[in-house]
């Protein structure tokens, strides 16, 4: 490079950086001009007000105490706010008046000793721009050579890289001792498999549908034209791992008039009168499918906006999921509320990797 | 370290404490190093400050909540005195939770705290990423400390998104859920991850306490180390500064730590964390025990993860239908798959920014002047598509709000956005090339016939003439000091080959730097002087 030298430019600045020892680095494609514009140096110090006036000074110092003095008045005043202002249960506007009062106090204590310190920093500590010199942040070449030779000592006198089989063993070893930890996270789960629980559900042959939250069974005729019903399998309550048969067990059932539906010639037996139960659980990452229009029989998924079409077997029409939503084949008992026919016929809610 | 003999009690005081802690740790030799040590002063520099110091905040206000925070998933009948929630099963991490909020002076003040803090930590680590990168901070030899800032902001992430998980309310739950289901459509490894994450079936009884303790044990550790050496490495490369009169890539300018800097960013610290307890006591933030304990059934719209979230969220919901395909017996979700890869790219774009740009410049030099934007039109473009890519998705998390305020239908606005993904970074990118180019010219413009004073002259001939007032070296240099890069030429080695490498470089480098302008020389702006 033949321009390397721009030594002048920079020295105009003022800064001195002995650039004798490395080699030059590269300026790559940079363009290192001949002929650029020198550094004129810093521009001369003016002084503050501070600086010239000392009355004005005396004024900032008595700012900066009365601030410190403040953030004391703030932590003491936070103190007898914890006091005064006690939480009475049952009466949220006394969490309101404690989290204000402390927090008004607490704030205080701290902004005002922050303010002062950059006020004072600002005005009263010398302000003069201060100088100082980088240096390239490889170390100098004494340096350098002197951990090359330590490196090589320390490789002699353990022989590390002649005594090929001790190295290649201790690299085996290191890498062999943390495969335990692999085997040890096979019990973070219990020892089932997931794909078989993945594909059942607690519904199967007869289990009556029952209302969310608190398993009242419904009858067929309670489920009016244009209703929704959020529900869960009867006896829920009973089971000790109620949350994860409820993330997949969950249904909604919704009634339209039976020349609204359309199934396939299959299905045709699996809605009882214009009443259908499908999965709640979303067939993209498994939000709950909780709105339903009731004019287009559309159900969103308000997690991304999938929708499925209940009246085309809730397949969808829009959204990132792919899968119709399962749907439960219901029928009624003889007492008139409805119970499901079978389990569901597919797995419940998210995709994965084993479904087919 | 007492060489003055000290006259008063106090200093004789402070002598015999200083001699005695030097006598056992030598601290005046770190003294000597850093106690002078020159930081430069900008207001851009206080990004990565915010971030520090929420993120001791976060430290701070943490302690105190893990004294009362049980992470168990145990079923409880709610019996404090928040009386809507009055006997209703619940967990006992909620159930602290909502102690915390109610029945403990000061609870819900440090859950707000908390929260506000960890919310303004991750957006001024975002900030502060995104000065780096437009004022090409990230050059030799800062590389490897944009590499920990970036494993910093993502242990940010992380630590936003365990924490966010640990009161086990409804919305939290749900967005539990919603990492189960992305998990589990991942291929070959997903049904197992999520089976051994959650101990079982989801939700199982076990997430919220390994959450906990990643999110105050293992994730606060390394995010300590790594902010250590982040540090560490700021204090050896010493900071960057903007070029200014007198300030040269050899030197820094500015106040020394002690007294001023210290002062100064002490102070800062004291502002920040007062200025997030301000917020605290005043807006309330996650307010958990309006959702209601979790719940797989029920579930409201229109809610939102934490911001930060966002573009994750979003870009699965730009998501098109249909892209789920079974295929060898086994079930390949590209509505899942997609989103992963394509952030996945994106974050790894980010990592190695630093890496690409200083291969295709081939610049081997130490740069410690932060560049202005637009000195740097390519990257500043490359920039501007970035930005706008990522709040594409992080509109898009909000498409069912933006569908519902400005009564549009949600079909509507997702498949705006999801051209949006495309044309967006696109257009960003040539705007923000002309705009870079633009400002350039204007600033040569200046530098050599110096600004429109707004004062209009007649001249003796009857014409008017709008006087142009020269800058001030000082105010020239500010304009006109910045490095200037020439697209590679390819040459054949000496072999007489091009090699594919070689040819990549060169046209990146074409890409880089085909339109540029360059800095103004000592012979412009004595020609111009003449006029
Ligand atoms: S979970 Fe229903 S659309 Fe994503």
């Amino acid at each position: 490079m033949a321009h390397d030298d721009d030594g002048g430019t920079n020295a105009a600045a003022g800064s001195a950086i002995e650039k004798s020892e490395p080699p030059q680095a590269s300026p790559g494609t940079a363009i290192v001009a001949s002929d650029a514009i020198a550094n004129p140096g810093l521009p001369p110090h003016r002084p503050r007000v501070t600086d010239l006036d000392p009355k004005k000074q005396k004024q900032a110092a008595r700012r900066v105490s009365t601030l410190f003095l403040l953030s004391i008045v703030g932590s003491v005043f936070a103190i007898v706010a914890y006091i005064v202002f006690p939480i009475r249960p049952g009466v949220p506007s006394s969490i309101r008046l404690n989290t204000m009062f402390l927090g008004i106090g607490i704030a205080l204590g701290l902004v005002s000793i922050g303010i002062g310190a950059i006020y004072w920093a600002k005005n009263l500590m010398s302000g003069e721009e201060m100088v100082e010199s980088r240096h390239l942040t490889r170390g100098t070449v004494e340096t350098r050579s002197r951990a090359v030779e330590i490196f090589q000592q320390a490789n002699e006198e353990s022989g590390f890289g002649r005594r090929t089989l001790i190295r290649n063993s201790l690299i085996g070893a290191l890498v062999a001792t943390p495969l335990p930890a692999i085997v040890l996270f096979r019990d973070l789960a219990p020892a089932a498999n997931p794909v078989t629980l993945l594909e059942e559900t607690m519904w199967k042959k007869g289990t009556r549908l029952t209302q969310d939250p608190f398993g009242t069974p419904i009858k067929a005729a309670d489920v009016t034209l244009g209703s929704v019903f959020h529900v869960i399998p009867e006896g829920l309550d009973q089971v000790s791992d109620k949350l994860e048969e409820k993330a997949k067990s969950a249904v909604l059932l919704m009634r339209l008039l039976p020349q609204d539906l359309h199934p396939q010639p299959d299905r045709e037996s699996w809605a009882y009168d214009g009443i259908v139960a499908y999965s709640k659980i979303c067939t993209h990452v498994g939000c709950p499918v909780a709105l339903y229009e009731q004019q287009t029989h559309h159900l969103l998924c308000p997690c991304h906006q999938s929708t499925f079409d209940v009246t085309n077997q809730c397949a969808v029409i829009f959204g990132p999921a792919k899968r119709p939503l399962p749907q439960l084949p219901i029928t009624v008992d003889s007492e008139g509320y409805l119970i499901a026919q079978s389990g569901f016929h597919e797995p419940v809610g998210p995709s994965f990797w084993e479904r087919s | 370290m007492s060489t003055a003999v000290p006259t008063t009690r106090g200093s004789r005081f402070t002598g015999a404490a200083a001699n005695y802690i030097d006598e056992r740790t030598s601290i005046s030799g770190l003294v000597k190093e850093l106690g002078r040590k020159i930081f430069p002063d900008h207001w851009s520099f206080m990004l990565g400050e915010v971030a520090l110091y929420s993120f001791v905040t976060i430290l701070l206000s943490g302690t105190f909540l893990t004294f009362f925070f049980q992470p168990s998933m145990a079923t409880v009948t709610y019996e404090g005195s928040y009386i809507p929630l009055k006997g209703i099963d619940m967990s006992a991490a909620y159930q602290s939770a909502l102690d915390i909020s109610f029945d403990i002076r000061g609870g819900l003040l440090f859950r707000q705290i908390h929260h506000w803090a960890a919310l303004l930590f991750i957006a001024a680590i975002g900030l502060h990423m995104v000065r780096i990168y437009f004022t090409g901070a990230f050059r030799k030899p800062r590389e490897i400390n944009w590499v920990i800032g970036f494993v910093l902001f993502i242990l940010a992430l992380a630590e936003g998104f365990t924490g966010y998980s640990l009161p086990d309310d409804l919305l939290s739950g749900n967005g539990l859920r919603i990492i189960d289901g992305l998990i589990k459509g991942l291929p070959i490894v997903g049904t197992w991850i999520s089976y051994l994450l959650f101990g079982g079936e989801f939700p199982g009884n076990d997430i919220v306490a390994r959450l906990f303790s990643l999110h105050i044990l293992l994730l606060p550790a390394i995010l300590v180390a790594a902010l250590g050496v982040h540090l560490l490495l700021m204090v050896i490369n010493k900071h960057t500064q903007f070029a200014g009169p007198g300030r040269t890539n050899e030197n820094v300018v500015g106040v020394p730590i002690l007294p001023v800097f210290a002062a100064k960013a002490g102070g800062f610290f004291f502002v920040v964390f007062g200025i997030i307890v301000l917020i605290a006591a005043f807006f309330t933030i996650n307010p958990i025990w309006v959702y209601g304990p979790y719940d797989p059934s029920p579930v409201s719209a229109g809610t939102q993860p934490d911001w930060y979230i966002g573009f994750a969220d979003g870009a699965l919901r730009l998501m098109p239908p249909g892209l789920e395909f079974v295929w060898l017996n086994h079930t390949w979700s590209f509505n899942i798959i997609i989103p992963v890869v394509v952030l996945g790219l994106f974050i790894v774009t980010v990592a190695i920014y630093p890496f690409v740009e200083a291969w295709i410049t081939g610049d081997k030099r130490e740069h410690h002047i932060a560049e202005r934007p637009r000195n740097a039109p390519t990257r500043t473009a490359i920039g501007a598509a970035g930005v706008t890519f990522y709040c594409v998705l992080w509109a898009a998390a909000g498409s069912d709000l933006i569908s519902t305020h400005f009564m549009l239908t949600i079909e509507g606005v997702t498949h705006t956005l999801q051209a949006l993904v495309f044309v967006g970074p696109f257009v960003a990118y040539h705007l923000a090339k002309r705009i870079a180019l633009g400002l350039q010219k204007k600033d040569r413009e200046i530098a050599l016939h110096g600004f429109e004073s707004g004062r209009i002259v007649r001249l003796p001939g009857g014409e008017y003439v709008e006087i142009h007032e020269q800058l001030s070296e000082y105010e020239r240099w500010r304009l006109v000091s910045f490095v200037d890069y020439k697209p590679l030429m390819l040459r054949p080695d000496s072999r007489g080959r091009i090699s594919f490498a070689q040819r990549m470089r060169a046209g990146l480098s074409r890409w880089f730097f085909e339109d540029r302008i360059s800095p103004i020389s000592r012979t412009q702006i004595e020609e111009s002087d003449h006029h």
